[in-house]
């Protein structure tokens, strides 16, 4: 691939998502191209991008972006936070909120919907507390492709095998085939939409807890400044910000402060 | 160093299991059948079982159940790692006392999220 082509992929591709692109990822530029060129019955990556300089062309480009973004994730990915939700952050909000009986979290990459189902697995173990309550749980991804497996809820023996322990398995999901499905019990607790972090996030309401968890990664600094700002705007004094092991606010945004012994968590610095 | 027992008839998953599990540190023990597990599970419990279901001499369920009804049995935490993938055998299982419960095929990944869920690591 030219460099300038590169460049003008790359270029696109973080207006578009805030997904930054290296030159030492031209191979997997041209990798993960080459289908969607292939698709649209073109020789090689030479025309599709000579395509999309001679014109904008929506839907390509939505595309090019996807075949782009890492989707990769587990159920009750590294545990820990998941720990953390159920036993400090839930017993919070079921205190904090029991006059008006109601919460949201918000899963901001949510991918192919193993966070929030993980999400509310945990919610349906704990239903006893949370009778007569309203809580939602809402899945955004850019992705379209990715977003349509998450509503699906079906996933391989594989995925379901790392991260979801024997007796979640059994209890909310029943065997399709090779497959497993999510039954009703967790799939009718998720609302997923198609969401770009780089937009306005007002649209979007306000929530409690937000789960902003390995996507900011791929992102600038700019980006990532942007989000988290966005973020802070939606959540309430007392709401919190759940993000990847490999991920901070230190540096990035001064909205966000990391609560001491609960780690990947974040409070709003303007609660004091 | 935690021990764990490898219950398998094939050598080969025995070898690729041994591997893995060496790798997270544990000392390994190995029984082609369920008859040979249960009397190393007699001499010494293992704190940790890695357990085939089908095998000649005596099935993993079978096994499962007398290691259980030893003294001491209930202390392994024992993981099943089978291609019985479905429903029914998952849940005889874990009424059998099983901790965790493997699909076949597996891998080192696989090994350790498990083993990590039931607290092994
Ligand atoms: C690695 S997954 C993270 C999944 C899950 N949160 C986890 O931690 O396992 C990253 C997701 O971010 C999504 N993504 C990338 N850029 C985005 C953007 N600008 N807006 C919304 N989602 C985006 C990708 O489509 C992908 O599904």
């Amino acid at each position: 691939m030219k460099p300038e082509d590169f460049d003008f992929i790359s270029k696109l591709i973080n207006e578009q998502s805030g997904l930054v692109l290296t030159r030492d990822k031209a191979y997997l530029l041209e990798s993960r191209l080459m289908p969607v060129a292939r698709k649209r019955g073109l020789n090689g990556l030479e025309d599709l991008i000579a395509g999309m300089r001679a014109r904008v062309d929506k839907e390509l480009t939505q595309e090019v972006m996807e075949a782009m973004t890492t989707n990769e994730s587990f159920f009750f990915r590294d545990i820990k936070p998941f720990e953390i939700f159920r036993e400090n952050i839930l017993p919070h909000l079921l205190q904090s909120r029991a006059d008006k009986k109601s919460f949201r979290i918000w899963c901001a990459a949510a991918s192919s919907g193993q966070e929030p189902y993980s999400l509310a697995i945990i919610l349906n173990e704990e239903a006893s507390k949370l009778a007569g309550w309203r809580t939602e749980i809402v899945g955004t991804d850019i992705s379209v492709d990715i977003l349509n497996k998450a509503k699906a809820g079906l996933y391989s023996q594989f995925e379901v095998q790392r991260g979801l322990p024997i007796q979640l398995l059994l209890k909310y999901f029943t065997k399709q085939g090779d497959m497993w499905q999510a039954n009703s019990k967790i799939a009718s607790m998720v609302q997923y939409k198609e969401y770009n972090l780089l937009d306005s996030l007002l649209p979007l309401g306000k929530f409690d807890v937000v789960f902003c968890r390995n996507v900011l990664i791929y992102f600038d600094q700019k980006n990532k400044t942007k989000v988290l700002e966005g973020i802070s705007t939606l959540l309430p004094d007392d709401g919190v910000l759940f993000m990847g092991g490999a991920e901070t606010v230190l540096g990035i945004s001064d909205k966000f402060k990391p609560v001491s012994g609960q780690r990947g968590v974040y409070s709003l610095t303007r609660n004091g | 160093m935690k021990t764990c027992l490898i219950v398998d008839d094939s050598k080969v998953i025995r070898m690729v299991a041994r591997k893995i599990l060496q790798e997270l540190e544990f000392e390994t023990i190995e029984a082609a059948d369920g008859k040979i597990a249960l009397e190393a599970c007699q001499s010494k419990m293992p704190e940790a079982v890695l357990l085939d279901w089908n095998m000649p001499v005596m099935s993993g369920i079978e096994f499962l159940r007398e290691m259980r009804a030893l003294p001491g049995g209930d202390a392994p935490v024992v993981v099943f790692c089978t291609t019985e993938n479905d429903i029914e055998h998952i849940q005889e299982a874990i009424e059998a006392g099983a901790n965790e419960y493997i699909m076949k095929p597996f891998d080192s990944e696989i090994i350790q999220v498990k083993f990590a869920q039931v607290g092994l690591l």
